[in-house]
């Protein structure tokens, strides 16, 4: 990573005041790729192998099946995805100018699917909601995420900071306690990461599936026992925007293989 | 929807041994996962596993509950003709999925 | 994901409901799963002499996850019409099942092996079986740690 993109969200974090009180240094952060065993790690970088690959090649299909009343196919406006998706995941979760306020890809999707597609929003954690997904992500794989944040913005980055920050449910315990200070720890036997969403949706082990970032957070709150958001909640958003901004620069593994 | 994806070169030499992968999509449900209920999931897997070159049987595999969900295949065979190499998948509740990949040999 | 009124709901239906899960562990299970690879190897080999030997089982020794563990077994052997691999068998000791794959091959396979990804229960001994053409019968074992176990109750999450 070149020194000019290591500086970049420093600089930003700087004009916009924002904290980096226990943050990771820049130098420091890790995937969670790096946590894993070397077998598990194969499962990942081989497309031939990798049970992801399965879920993108459905979206693949859907990317190109037409839908709703005006019977149009993502791909009759935006083409081949190789060229039109790349790099646009990674600059997700987004602002939204009719809603104003951002929103993830999956939101995303169903943006388009209501509005221009004129079909049926898919629903959350749906296996063609994550297809499609996948399949936009796949298209920014080892590019940087890239989370511009303005004033607009700025409100939403905060509520998730917020959110990482503050302790919460019966154990009374906050994000940032494990990930941010006590990651290469241990929970239970397994590693803790850093929590940087590099691979979603990803292919978790756990779930014999394949899921989204929201799918985590909402297992994550659910370990603290705390009540855990509805999906697409925009505690849930504010977190992931918070989460992506703070992996910015690590390269996207879509789809990630993960315990 | 992608129900299996095969990696197999599409040429070879005749005699080279070749690697195949497989991955097929399906749950492989094992029969012991409860609902919050405590009411039994049924068994739901594949239950066998062929590869076939031009109709002969060259690989077989018998899969039980213990094979992971989205099960990966990975196994080799000899180039030996031309011709198309066929794989099925067969299991619980009528599942079947065939692939064919066609194969050149000089 | 349930909300705190549906658990409730649920909770008051499963204490109605009579066939509802014995939660109790088989305080002999360990023995009944040893007992019942025991019966799936004799199954295969009958009464025949399992060697050690020519058979190389591979499993990561500390495992991530036990839903999804990457297994793969090779076996030594020319691969002729004379000298091959007829089938290549493996079996947990503390699985719910002790069978997990059995693969069928020949000459034309090349190399006899398989790679594919396994669930296990609990830390255990896994076994790889080869049986020859000739009616030998050869085997690798494994030892695996597992802390994530499968095949347990669905997960909430």
């Amino acid at each position: 990573m070149g020194v000019r993109s290591r500086l970049a969200p420093a600089v930003a974090c700087i004009l916009l005041g924002l904290a980096a009180a226990a943050e990771i240094p820049p130098g420091e952060r890790r995937s969670g790729y790096e946590f894993m065993s070397r077998e598990t790690r194969a499962i990942q970088d081989d497309d031939a192998g990798n049970p992801g690959m399965l879920w993108v090649l459905d979206g693949e299909a859907l990317w190109n099946r037409k839908a709703g009343s005006t019977s149009r196919a993502c791909a009759d406006c935006h083409g081949d995805a190789r060229t039109s998706m790349k790099g646009v995941a990674a600059r997700y979760p987004a602002f939204d100018a009719a809603t104003r306020r951002p929103v993830n890809l999956e939101q995303r999707v169903n943006l388009c699917r209501t509005a221009r597609q004129k079909a049926q929003p898919l629903a959350f954690e749906s296996k063609e909601l994550l297809a499609l997904a996948a399949y936009v992500a796949r298209q920014s794989r080892g590019l940087p995420i890239n989370i511009a944040i303005d004033a607009r913005s700025k409100p939403f980055l905060d509520a998730g900071s917020e959110t990482f920050h503050r302790r919460q449910g019966q154990l009374n315990l906050a994000c940032a306690q494990c990930h941010d200070d006590h990651w290469s720890g241990k929970l239970a036997g397994s590693p803790i990461t850093q929590a940087h969403p590099t691979g979603y949706p990803l292919y978790r082990l756990e779930w014999q599936g394949l899921g989204s970032l929201e799918r985590r957070l909402r297992g994550c709150l659910t370990g603290v026992r705390a009540e855990s958001y509805p999906y697409g909640a925009p505690e849930l958003v504010d977190l992931e925007l918070y989460l992506r901004w703070r992996a910015n620069g690590m390269k996207i593994e879509t789809p990630a293989v993960r315990p | 929807m992608a129900r299996a994806i095969v990696n197999a070169p599409a040429q070879a030499k005749r005699g080279e041994i070749i690697e195949i992968k497989t991955l097929a999509a399906h749950a492989m449900e094992t029969g012991f996962r409860r609902t919050q209920l405590g009411e039994l999931i049924p068994r739901d897997i594949i239950r066998r596993f062929t590869c076939s070159y031009n109709g002969v049987e060259v690989y077989r595999v018998d899969l039980h509950p213990a094979v992971a969900a989205n099960p990966l295949i990975a196994f080799t065979t000899t180039a030996t003709e031309t011709g198309t190499l066929s794989f099925q998948w067969v299991g619980d509740n009528g599942y079947s999925v065939t692939e064919i990949a066609p194969i050149r040999v000089e | 994901m349930t909300t705190r009124r549906e658990f409730l709901v649920l909770a008051a239906a499963s204490l109605a409901a009579p066939t509802a899960a014995k939660a109790q562990l088989d305080p002999n299970l360990a023995a009944k799963r040893k007992a019942a690879y025991e019966e799936a190897l004799g199954k295969v080999v009958g009464g025949a002499r399992v060697r050690a030997g020519r058979v190389k089982l591979q499993l990561p020794p500390l495992i991530d996850n036990g839903n999804s563990v990457p297994l793969s077994v090779a076996v030594e052997s020319p691969m002729t019409v004379a000298d091959h691999v007829k089938a290549i068998h493996v079996f947990t000791q503390r699985n719910p099942l002790p069978d997990v794959v059995s693969v069928h091959l020949g000459p034309r396979a090349g190399r006899a092996g398989i790679s594919t990804r396994v669930r296990l229960a609990d830390t255990q001994t896994v076994v790889a079986i080869a049986e020859l053409s000739d009616g030998t019968f050869w085997s690798d074992s494994a030892e695996v740690v597992v802390t994530l176990s499968a095949c347990l109750e669905e997960g909430l999450i």
